[in-house]
């Protein structure tokens, strides 16, 4: 039943101007990605605005989580120990390759080849499903949004919303021409009606979720004291994951710890309302070590966190909750999509997110500290306060710059080190005025290919007042 | 922002630092003199620092700490032992209170002198607003404005609705409100050409919105992104031009 699928990957993708300039010409994909941020843009502001205490919410989510990284030793041990005494089994995974390693091994030793997936940013991170392919094994997204990426062979766009790039009319044509290849066929009749397609997955993903005896997940939070993990959702179809099959494998950050149960009740406020703008969720699901019958495995993973975790500046982004508030409320987002940033951390959060745990050495991945104006809406509206400009200014102090560029702001530095010598070049560019083209060459026709310059003034202000005395005489 | 107002109540006139910014002392002196003119309207003596440069946005944002420090450290040399710095910059003016801090290293004399001079450092429509606490500065506009808040002013320094309140009260001059006003311009700085294809994208709406209140005249108190906006209104010949927030508030009947 497994259909043959191309290679689909972020890897090798160029540098994310190139990437946003393919994507500002694409008329199909500005007019959903627009419709749909500005959606959930405005669901959440309003579901925001309601609650009088918001700002200190958010101040408690942001001091828990830093409290939890600051002892992330402690509470790690503590959850391992909680799980194991539940009858669960605790994996740790350095890097993404042993964590598909790991995962891999338990799949086989259930002599299963195929597995359910609930939505999981982790695996997606890993390359998991890619990963139990080459080992023969099908995963099969359960999440309506992973399944139409997955249907599509495509890449996903958004954290919440992995298929936020297409419309419902694509979708309806994914769904003909794909479903039948990955299980039940969408009936011949359907159209594009939301309630139709919804429909045609369900029936679709109910025989999977029934066959299927392999789970594998993520997690949103996992509680210390109790060693249970928790998944939010809208679908209910995690649910069918997280209960139905015999053997649950769940593949979680090391950040996603919380303390204590009081701590999460923080995060349920936080999460619903900034990921989706709904004041809850429909569907929570928690649960603690192995229930009788089954078997569960928590693996831990870390890939390039506790990195993360050592810089003083890039760590508030391991306070991310991955809610995406800050890619809907994006102008660079909304207009370059998520494919632009090579990543399956899309918009500001994986500008800072994406470059610390890749590091910076390809082009892409140096380019994404610059995605963005540093306009501060993502902080705004940031749960738990992470300060995306101030970690984005950071990253750009540390990424590699191009020649021309580095000669040019030494030159510009020189300059303006001393006063005597931006007075000098104020002259000299007040002489050579008229002289200045309508359209530049070089880096500098970025600017004039679709912006009038500014006229240069034929006298600087400093040299106004000097003539002047300060315009009194 | 907590402001020791006593300073400014003394008998004498009130003694000001003007920080022009690299970008209105080369490409928009204009700025600068109507920055000085209102300021002298309002009784304030105007000095201006002649050692003054850039205070070290670009380098910093574009990934250039060493030389965005240096600049820093420049400027809070020059503009050190003043009672009040005013800035007709927003972007500017929230580097300096923003960003200084994390550039001087603790317990360093560039510490010493970012903490002792951030704090004086005001941008224009503040100082106006909340050191002088006027809102009416006497200024006859006969135009119709719209007002854009720019990203540094709306959510770095929260300006908040100083501005309006100042535009409000100028003589003649009709405000209009921008449509999605709070949305980024998509200048960014170096990201104008880094990323030319979403700054373009971007700004094509700013440019939409703005015509679409049929006003003459775009205000904002920050000429880098009235130079992007402004920039693009021209090449798209939409006969809307742009002003600093300063030149619409040093205007009067006399004088224009």
């Amino acid at each position: 039943m497994r259909p043959a699928t191309g290679p689909v990957t972020f890897l090798g993708m160029p540098a994310f101007p190139a990437n946003a300039a393919a994507a500002v010409g694409n008329s199909q994909l500005r007019f959903n990605l627009r419709k749909a941020t500005h959606t959930i843009r405005e669901k959440r502001a309003s579901v925001v605005d309601e609650l009088p205490d918001w700002a200190r919410l958010r101040q408690a989510g942001k001091q828990i989580k830093d409290h939890t990284l600051r002892n992330l030793e402690r509470y790690l041990l503590q959850l391992e120990e909680a799980v194991t005494a539940a009858g669960g089994h605790v994996h740790w995974a350095a890097d993404a390759r042993e964590a598909n390693r790991i995962v891999t091994r338990l799949v086989k030793e259930t002599g299963e080849s195929d597995v359910v997936k609930v939505k999981s940013m982790a695996t997606q991170e890993i390359g998991l499903n890619e990963a139990l392919a080459e080992a023969g094994i099908t995963a099969y997204e359960t999440d309506l949004a992973e399944l139409i990426v997955q249907l599509g062979d495509d890449l996903p766009s958004h954290i919440l919303v992995p298929a936020i790039h297409r419309s419902r009319a694509e979708i309806r044509e994914i769904f003909l021409e794909r479903m039948a290849a990955w299980g039940r066929p969408a009936p011949e009749e359907l159209t594009d009606d939301p309630r139709a397609l919804a429909e045609a997955a369900r029936r679709h993903l109910r025989e999977r979720f029934l066959s299927t005896k392999v789970a594998i997940s993520g997690a949103n939070f996992m509680i210390a004291e109790t060693g249970t993990l928790v998944v939010l959702e809208s679908e209910g179809n995690g649910r069918m994951c997280l209960t139905l099959p015999e053997t649950l494998i769940s593949v979680v950050g090391i950040e996603k710890l919380l303390p204590t149960w009081r701590d999460l009740e923080v995060f349920m406020q936080l999460l619903p309302r900034s990921s989706t703008g709904e004041r809850m969720n429909p569907y929570t699901s928690t649960w603690t070590g192995a229930t009788e019958g089954q078997e569960f495995h928590l693996v831990l993973l870390d890939n390039g966190r506790t990195r993360v975790l050592a810089d003083e500046v890039g760590r508030q982004a391991l306070r991310c909750i991955r809610c995406s508030a800050c890619l809907n409320v994006c102008p660079v987002y909304e207009r370059a999509g998520g494919h632009a940033y090579g990543s399956v951390y899309p918009g500001p959060i994986g500008a800072i997110l994406t470059p610390q745990l890749r590091g910076m050495s390809s082009p892409l991945d140096a380019s994404l500290p610059y995605a963005s104006t540093l306009c501060g809406a993502c902080f705004d509206v940031c749960p738990v306060a992470i300060d995306i400009p101030e970690v984005l200014v950071s990253l750009r102090g540390r990424a590699p710059h191009p020649r021309a560029e580095r000669f040019g702001m030494r030159a510009a530095g020189w300059v303006l080190d001393r006063p005597e010598r931006m007075a000098r070049a104020e002259r000299m560019a007040g002489r050579l005025r008229r002289f200045v083209p309508r359209r530049m060459p070089g880096p500098l026709s970025a600017w004039t290919d679709t912006r009038d310059l500014p006229e240069i003034p034929a006298e600087s202000f400093r040299d106004w007042w000097l003539r002047t005395d300060g315009g009194n005489r | 922002m907590a402001v020791d107002r006593d300073l400014y109540r003394k008998e004498r006139a009130l003694r000001v630092a003007l920080f022009v910014t690299c970008v209105n002392d080369t490409m928009f002196p204009g700025t600068g003199r109507a920055t000085v003119t209102l300021l002298r309207r309002l009784g304030c003596d105007v000095v201006f620092p002649m050692g003054q440069t850039c205070c070290g946005q670009m380098h910093l944002n574009t990934g250039y700490p060493e030389e965005g420090g240096r600049l820093a450290r420049h400027f809070t040399d020059v503009f050190a032992g003043h009672d009040a710095v005013v800035v007709p910059s927003g972007s500017c003016a929230a580097m300096i209170r923003e960003q200084y801090a994390r550039l001087a290293p603790a317990a360093t004399a560039f510490a010493e002198r970012v903490a002792e001079t951030v704090p004086k450092v005001h941008e224009l429509s503040e100082f106006l607003v909340d050191v002088l606490g006027v809102t009416d500065v006497g200024a006859y506009f006969p135009h119709r404005v719209t007002y854009h808040p720019t990203c540094h002013s709306l959510r770095g320094l929260r300006l908040g609705d100083r501005p309006v309140r100042l535009l409000e009260q100028v003589r003649g001059l009709e405000l209009v409100p921008l449509p999605a006003a709070d949305e980024c311009c998509g200048f960014g700085g170096t990201f104008a050409v880094k990323n030319p294809a979403v700054s373009a994208a971007m700004c094509a709406d700013k440019a939409r919105n703005v015509t679409a209140t049929g006003a003459e005249v775009l205000c904002a108190a920050d000429n880098s992104c009235l130079m992007h906006i402004g920039g693009t209104l021209g090449r798209q010949r939409t006969g809307v031009r742009t002003m600093h927030l300063a030149e619409i508030l040093a205007s009067t009947e006399a004088a224009r």
